[in-house]
């Protein structure tokens, strides 16, 4: 399936913000928006629902926490208790510290996979970028043309007014 | 408000920069031919590393005797140099995470090598507990793996496991946040590079980032978590390198002041460390717009804090010796001040707590030769403070027929000065091979400091004239 866009480029972050706006204000199909950095608000301008990655962050956590409690105490007081100094076999507070660490090492790192998982960051995939400059210093805002009522006149007017420096139709292969 | 505070402030970066002129500016270091000065630095870097190769292997081969260790000093030089690379790490993650959650823009131009000091300096801290076990191949033993001697684990109630935990954990963790920083970057050089090897490299190393919001929004959640995890770790890393120490029932050692005063010990050091790898990097590598007097002045006021809470560790750990009416915590500290080591207290004394004291001056924090002086000094003096407390403390504890002392070889020299030798080269390596400025931070501080200004009526751009005629004429579509 094609799709047909609209692009457009803008130089200056309040342009894509305002623009991005409109769209969504005015029920253009925003498809996506790039910037060379993350500019503030433009995920909610776009309407994004805010990421779900720290429940992954959370649950990962815990997971990693509350599995490192039972290790420890099952392999100092049920698997092969050691006598240690005489203290006792389930030293509980003496797990914490490690406790600790295998929680942070669990959710940063199961956070980190998450996302390049969700984001398709993966090494050895090629880059689609909607123009060259876009990792350097413009920003573009992707629009569907959706159906038959979409006035690409009328559109290429409102993205005029707030300063884009191009505008261009791609049909995009699925 | 905002306005009026901005005026008060210089701008973080200097010389009215465009997005492009920042990705021009930070990639042309890397463009470029690499200077004299960095060949000489990179051969001196590696003449140091080989030299510390050379003695660490000759100390394996031949023992931990090679080392100037006795019965009674069994901790001594290494240990010094491990908590004196770990603590260096620390103001690296200080910049990188806890400058984040407190949302200082000016961190973003120095936060990438100060992440890569942080991850040189653990890698550098590493090295001594393992080569300290005397049979390095069998370090893996200190994880917990299944195996046919029982199946016999490791013992969780040992600060030394937990240190093996919280090494590694920060070693990971480090690793993760710098690279995941790093990938914009990556696609901003690989979208600048000719087709060729760098091109292919960045491209990989990049994993096909595009700059899309919604990467950026995700991107943006998994950098505050990490930071939010960052912060307590590298609080708990120090924590635990302390009770290395302090759960001994040493004296001078067995204090419950030592949490706090490693952690803040350790920031001290890093940010002095930070200094004088920045002093050095912005004039070598043109980098004075980015890396301005601001920067190093807000960091030399850090210095000087963390250095305020060192000092009142020092005067705590005085003051406890006496109250205590132990007689073998106050024969500690008089040894320290008074004995055969006395000449090493008051080279951390006047280090630690004296010379930081001129950056009172402003006159001082803006001269950059004296902040590099000072950054040095401290480190000089950060580096005999773990001396002082691993050696003072076990060469003469409760009884005197068990007394000794310490030298070290030159063995140890060298292995200290190898480590050194492994952290410059490093360093160098990546000033040359990656951006050293956070590219698309620095952009996002520029717009920034521009501030978001409500739009005037007279100032709206024509688009939001466009929508709004559009939407009262009843064009919304559904």
């Amino acid at each position: 399936m094609s799709r047909r866009l609209l692009i457009g480029v803008f130089e200056r972050e309040e342009d894509i913000l305002n623009a991005t706006r409109a769209s969504r204000t005015l029920g253009y199909t925003l498809v996506d928006a790039y910037a060379p950095y993350a500019v503030h608000g433009l995920d909610e301008a776009m309407g994004l629902a805010p990421s779900r990655l720290p429940w992954v962050c959370f649950a990962l956590g815990l997971a990693g926490a509350a599995f490192k409690v039972w290790f420890e105490f099952w392999t100092t007081s049920v698997n092969w208790p050691v006598n240690v100094g005489g203290k006792p076999w389930n030293s509980l507070p003496a797990f914490v510290p490690i406790t600790f660490e295998v929680m942070v090492l669990t959710a940063g790192v199961s956070t980190v996979l998450a996302f390049l998982a969700v984001a398709r960051l993966l090494p050895g995939r090629k880059a689609r970028l909607p123009r060259a400059r876009v990792t350097d210093d413009e920003f573009v805002l992707v629009l569907e043309e959706s159906d038959a009522a979409f006035d690409v006149a009328r559109v290429r007017r409102l993205l005029d007014g707030f300063n884009a420096v191009r505008i261009e139709e791609r049909v995009e292969e699925a | 408000m905002a306005e009026a505070h901005a005026a008060q402030r210089e701008p973080a970066i200097a010389g009215n920069k465009t997005p492009a002129d920042v990705t021009r500016e930070i990639c042309a270091v890397l463009d470029r031919k690499p200077s004299g000065l960095w060949w000489a630095g990179l051969l001196f870097a590696l003449s140091l590393l080989l030299t510390g190769g050379a003695a660490v292997t000759y100390e394996i081969q031949t023992g931990i005797g090679t080392w100037g260790l006795n019965r009674t000093v069994g901790w001594a030089f290494d240990i010094t140099n491990f908590v004196f690379w770990i603590g260096i790490g620390h103001a690296g993650t200080l910049i990188s995470a806890i400058l984040f959650l407190f949302r200082q823009r000016w961190r973003t131009s120095v936060n990438r090598s100060a992440e890569a000091m942080t991850i040189f300096a653990v890698t550098c801290a590493g090295m001594f507990p393992i080569i300290h076990m005397g049979r390095p191949w069998l370090a893996y033993w200190i994880f917990p793996y299944p195996n046919f001697r029982g199946p016999l684990w490791i013992n969780f109630r040992s600060p030394l496991a937990w240190d093996a935990f919280a090494i590694g954990t920060y070693f990971t963790i480090s690793l993760l946040f710098w690279y995941l920083g790093m990938l914009p970057d990556l696609a901003t050089v690989r979208d600048r590079a000719k087709p060729g090897l760098k091109k292919a490299l960045t491209g990989f190393l990049s994993l096909s980032w595009n700059g899309s919001v919604h990467t950026w929004q995700r991107y943006e959640t998994v950098y505050l978590l990490l930071a939010g995890l960052a912060t307590p770790l590298v609080i708990s890393v120090h924590t635990i390198v302390s009770w290395d120490f302090a759960t001994a029932v040493i004296p001078g050692w067995h204090a419950t002041i030592f949490p706090p005063y490693f952690v803040a010990g350790a920031i001290f050091s890093g940010m002095a460390m930070v200094l004088t790898l920045m002093i050095v990097a912005r004039k070598t590598m043109r980098l004075e717009d980015y890396i301005t007097v601001r920067h190093v002045e807000v960091m030399a006021k850090l210095v000087l804090a963390t250095g305020g809470m060192v000092a009142l560790a020092y005067l705590t750990e005085f003051f406890i010796a006496f109250y205590s009416d132990n007689p073998y915590e106050q024969f500690v500290i008089l040894n320290r001040m008074r004995g055969p080591f006395a000449w090493a207290f008051w080279t951390m004394f006047s280090c630690n707590v004296l010379v930081p004291q001129a950056l009172w001056f402003r006159r001082v924090r803006t001269n950059l030769g004296a902040v590099f002086a000072i950054s040095i000094l401290v480190n000089v003096g950060m580096w005999f403070e773990r001396f002082v407390i691993i050696v003072t403390s076990i060469h003469r504890d409760y009884l005197p027929s068990s007394w000794g002392s310490y030298a070290p070889t030159l063995i140890e020299i060298l292995t200290l000065a190898g480590s050194f030798g492994l952290f410059l080269t490093l360093f160098l390596l990546f000033i040359r091979f990656v951006p050293v400025i956070a590219i698309a931070e620095v952009k996002g501080a520029l717009s920034r400091a521009g501030g978001h200004r409500e739009l005037s009526e007279a100032r709206k751009p024509e688009g939001v004239r466009i929508a709004e005629r559009e939407t009262v004429l009843g064009g919304v579509r559904t």
